[in-house]
């Protein structure tokens, strides 16, 4: 699809192992196992290595600068490590498809290639869950994270009267980072409700205990310091005709409008799941983080044999983790194809730091927890399939006429059949489901998902080598 | 048209008929009985199933059905003329345009066997005794350029017959399904049936959620018609087949007429399809026969060639195992039927309003049926088949 | 609704958005260089003609889809730019063989 990245593509057609996506999860899982000696190709949709958590981390105009944070420059340490590992390293490469036999479709530079792996390692990180609330597709209402990307990236800062809504940690990181940069925010619209901090109460040892309290703690001050924040945000709406005009909100049971140019939203993210369900992977719904997480055995196996997911794909639990659970997904790799290498990371070792890096997690997982009416619009008019433009209203009417799950709404209003391939509406039209039908989530399901995860063109479909039997089922007269 | 029957007259799991399958046949039958009154259920199973509602073409064809079956010829060609009839008694009903169109549809060939091949078949097809006569063309590449002006030069020619069109099948059937609920006919999801028993005169039918009792039952379950027929005193071989489709994303029309493996929807995604194989797992797919099928449509049509591919699926077909329509009734228990075919959306008008009827008044019109009884598989075997 | 820091002198890169020449910086994706030029959106859905802009600027959303050197319907957030690169909107449906 890149046709402007150089030509390039991988060196060989099988590897030991293939690495998809070169976060923090990825960068040290082909970093191990490359060093144990096994060939090993990783693959990676953007330009540069680091994922999200660690965008542009070689590349950044902001890196080494104090915007962008301490823990920033330990992206460019993983990257250092994976550039000498001996691992191959493609980016701006499209993985469109992943099959049970390990063969991997990817997308370079406008053409494909089918690669066959001894061991796949999915490091397919997270993305932000969906929220769907009024307004939610406005020019001028994006991201928290795609805010954080291009000040990584770019070193773009938001301007003019903007708001950032919603909770979780990477909101307080990215209001952080725009007052660092000079950047100014009208008020942060904090949706967490009370209830949230009783739940988290009986967590909170192992979060002072954890590194994230610290951090954490400090930087919501520097920003309480200078941004106003509304606590226990309700209804919040994203208004404008063709742009973001305003955002309206309720508050302490006051409805408030503020006159906005940009509005900045996050709950939170999620296992980014396309590639290992279309695998074949057995998912099932996790009732705390709310979303569909892999089913995982000892290292990040899964159901599908030879297929290992490491890093927030596994179940969100941070960068530093997702480090470790790297290195424990390429040490079952390691231990399955080349038993004898030597000077590798001790098991227990990488088994104690994950330990460390997990402490903590049921706090925020509580603190943090989505409420209701964010993960489910109350209203009819909100839309919750932005590539289809279907409305929570167009489901429930569907449901009525019989739609039980996600896939039969797909054949009755298109839902989660645009080219984001259910991305930004999935988790919504589960519990949407869920709780019109009166079942649970688990119950309910996920859309079903195939290949090609991404869109791919139809000239490198057509590329495909065929064989006889592909001929013979296609062709007659 | 009757209105809905009172369902005060019966008790919650009671019903005139049972509609045993929720899909586009099914579903057609079930729309066909609400609308004259009968008081109807429809037993569906859940989200996961294989359903080629989800996964169908979405033609209305007529060109190439037929060959070894007369008959079958017909009853295609009269589904072709009622089907704007019913496209627009769905969207009076419900407001759902299911976007029907007949402006005639092609057959590409990409070379001169091909070509030759399909012109032989169809000669054949209308020269049996009894086949319905309509018009259709053989056309080199210049004549079929004229009509469809982005063919590549690969293509040598096609035949092109007036009475084929296509409509839009998950529009068709959300529509049907709004019918249904309009007409009070009680749609049933999650309600696999695992046992149909004949007692005193009415059928009992067993489903995790309970027991229906109906007068009438209409096998329209697909391949699984297969295993229900015989609780019923019924047969429906089926021989099953996967098929492969990919569509792409929405582009600017460029193509006005349907073709038998690629289609232009009324939302700008263009379907392309379609293989036949022996597997059956619909959550399987093979990535060859996908690059087949996507070499062939951009050697029709190179300017398809740079078009994203959004999704890509199998799914089972419905075959009976002839390729032709069974439709049966029951000499051990009056009051069953069963029906399968392939072709769901192409008959469905005939299912609405010729076959409904029939089901409501006990019994088909072997005059007009009699061909489609399952009773030729226990005769004589056809020498081919009914797909296109 | 974005400004840029940093040297200005580091946005090297010209490139053309709706025919403006406009400079961005080695390493910006084309949505970004997009966001700093000062648009907000880059295209109109093929649904219901709404505009819209980027929202996930990690591949994903395809909000941000825009048509680049005559290719349509492309994710500019996953495209780097390049020297004389030529960007236009995405306007509904994409166009056939572009």
């Amino acid at each position: 699809m890149n046709a402007q990245v150089p030509a390039g593509g991988p060196a060989r057609s099988t590897y030991d192992v293939i690495v998809i996506g070169a976060g923090p999860a990825g960068m040290a899982a082909a970093t191990t196992a490359a060093r144990a000696g096994l060939s090993t190709l990783v693959l990676d949709e953007n330009t540069v290595p680091g994922g999200q958590v660690y965008r542009a981390a070689t590349t950044s105009p902001l890196a080494g600068g104090t915007v962008l944070g301490a823990d920033f420059a330990k992206g460019a340490a993983l990257a250092g490590g994976l550039a000498t590992s001996g691992a191959e390293v493609i980016q701006g490469a499209t993985v469109w498809s992943l099959d049970r036999d390990l063969v991997v479709g990817v997308s370079r530079g406008g053409a494909s290639r089918l690669l066959k792996a001894g061991r796949v390692i999915l490091a397919t990180g997270a993305l932000e869950r969906p929220f769907p609330i009024p307004g939610w597709t406005l020019p001028g209402v994006m991201s928290v994270g795609a805010a954080q990307t291009v000040l990584k990236a770019s070193g773009l800062v938001p301007s003019g009267t903007i708001a950032l809504a919603g909770q979780g940690p990477l909101l307080w990181l990215l209001a952080a980072q725009i007052l660092r940069a000079g950047g100014t925010i009208r008020a942060i619209l904090d949706t967490t409700p009370k209830a949230n901090y009783l739940a988290a109460l009986p967590y909170a040892a192992g979060f002072l205990a954890s590194p994230y309290a610290f951090k954490g703690l400090a930087l919501i001050r520097e920003v309480r310091a200078k941004v106003r924040v509304i606590r226990g945000v309700n209804r919040l709406e994203a208004c404008g005709t063709g742009a973001l005009s305003s955002v309206r909100f309720e508050a302490r049971g006051v409805t408030q409008t503020l006159a906005l140019d940009g509005l900045f939203l996050h709950q939170g993210v999620v296992p980014h799941v396309n590639l290992a369900m279309a695998a074949g992977v057995e998912h099932r719904w996790d009732e705390v983080q709310h979303c569909f997480h892999p089913v995982l055995g000892a290292g990040g196996t899964t159901s599908v044999e030879g297929l290992l997911i490491a890093g927030d794909g596994a179940g969100i639990a941070g960068a530093e983790a997702a480090v470790e659970r790297g290195r424990l997904a390429a040490l079952v790799a390691v231990k399955a194809l080349q038993p004898e290498a030597s000077g590798l990371p001790v098991l227990a070792e990488v088994e104690a730091a994950l330990a460390r890096a997990t402490r903590g997690r049921a706090f925020l997982d509580r603190l943090f927890e989505p409420q209701r009416e964010y993960r489910i619009p109350t209203g009819d008019e909100t839309i919750v399939c932005r590539c289809e433009e279907v409305t929570a209203g167009q489901i429930r009417q569907s449901i009525a006429v019989g739609a039980t799950g996600p896939n039969q709404l797909k054949a009755y209003r298109r839902c989660g059949m645009g080219p984001c391939q259910g991305r930004l509406c999935g988790l919504t039209v589960t519990e949407l489901m869920a709780e019109e039908r009166g079942k649970t989530p688990e119950e309910i399901g996920y859309y079903r998902l195939r290949a090609p995860v991404k869109p791919v063109s139809l000239a490198e479909i057509a590329s495909i080598p065929p064989d006889d039997a592909a001929v013979g089922a296609v062709v007659r007269g | 048209m009757a209105s809905p029957a009172s369902p005060a007259r019966f008790s919650r799991n009671e019903y005139d008929v049972a509609v045993i399958g929720g899909g586009l046949l099914g579903s057609s039958i079930a729309w066909g009985l609400g609308r004259i009154g009968q008081r109807t259920t429809v037993l569906d199973e859940g989200d996961i199933a294989k359903r080629a509602s989800r996964a169908n073409f979405a033609l209305v064809w007529v060109q190439s059905k037929g060959m070894g079956m007369p008959e079958y010829t017909g009853w295609t060609v009269r589904a072709s003329e009622n089907w704007s009839r019913l496209a627009a008694e769905l969207a009076a009903q419900t407001s759902v345009d299911v976007h029907h169109q007949r402006p005639g549809g092609f057959h590409l060939a990409l070379s001169e066997s091909e070509l030759e091949a399909r012109a032989v078949s169809l000669k054949r097809l209308h020269n049996q005794p009894g086949a319905t006569d309509y018009a259709i063309e053989v056309l080199d590449h210049d004549q079929v350029k004229k009509r469809l002006p982005h063919i590549g030069p690969d293509v040598v020619g096609g035949t092109y017959c007036p009475l084929d069109g296509h409509v839009n099948s998950l529009k068709f059937f959300r529509a049907l399904h709004t019918g249904l609920a309009a007409f009070g006919v009680d749609y049933r999801p999650e309600h696999p049936v695992s046992a149909i028993r004949h007692e005193n005169g009415e059928f009992r039918i067993t489903t995790p959620k309970g027991e229906i009792r109906a007068a009438k039952i209409v096998l329209a379950a697909g391949n699984a018609n297969m295993t229900l027929a015989p609780m019923v005193g019924l047969h429906a071989p089926m021989g099953p087949t996967r098929g492969q489709v990919l569509v792409t994303e929405r582009t600017v029309p460029f193509l006005d007429f349907p073709l038998t493996t690629l289609r232009q929807t009324d939302e700008g995604t263009v379907m392309i399809g379609d293989s036949k194989e022996d597997e059956l797992d619909d959550r399987g797919h093979r990535l060859p026969i996908d690059a087949v099928m996507a070499d062939r449509a951009r050697r029709m049509f190179p300017l398809l060639e740079r078009l994203s591919i959004i999704r890509m699926w199998s799914g089972i077909r419905v075959m009976p195992e002839d390729g032709f329509p069974i439709y049966d009734q029951s000499e051990t228990c009056p009051g069953a039927f069963v029906s399968c075919c392939h072709s769901g959306v192409t008959l469905a008008p005939n299912h609405a309003f010729d076959i409904a009827p029939m089901v409501a008044a006990g019994a088909l019109d072997l005059d007009r049926l009699g061909a489609f009884s399952a009773r030729r598989f226990t005769t004589q075997a056809p020498a081919s088949s009914g797909y296109y | 609704m974005f400004r840029r820091i940093g040297d200005p002198a580091a946005a090297t890169v010209t490139i053309e958005i709706e025919g403006t020449l406009v400079k961005a910086r080695p390493g910006d994706s084309v949505t970004a260089a997009l966001l700093a030029s000062g648009l907000d959106f880059c295209r109109h859905t093929p649904v219901s003609g709404t505009p819209r802009g980027p929202y996930c600027m990690m591949g994903v959303c395809f909000d941000c889809l825009v048509t680049i050197d005559g290719v349509g319907n492309r994710q500019g957030c996953l495209v780097p730019v390049a020297e004389g690169m030529k960007i236009t909107l995405q306007k509904g449906k994409r166009e056939i063989g572009q």
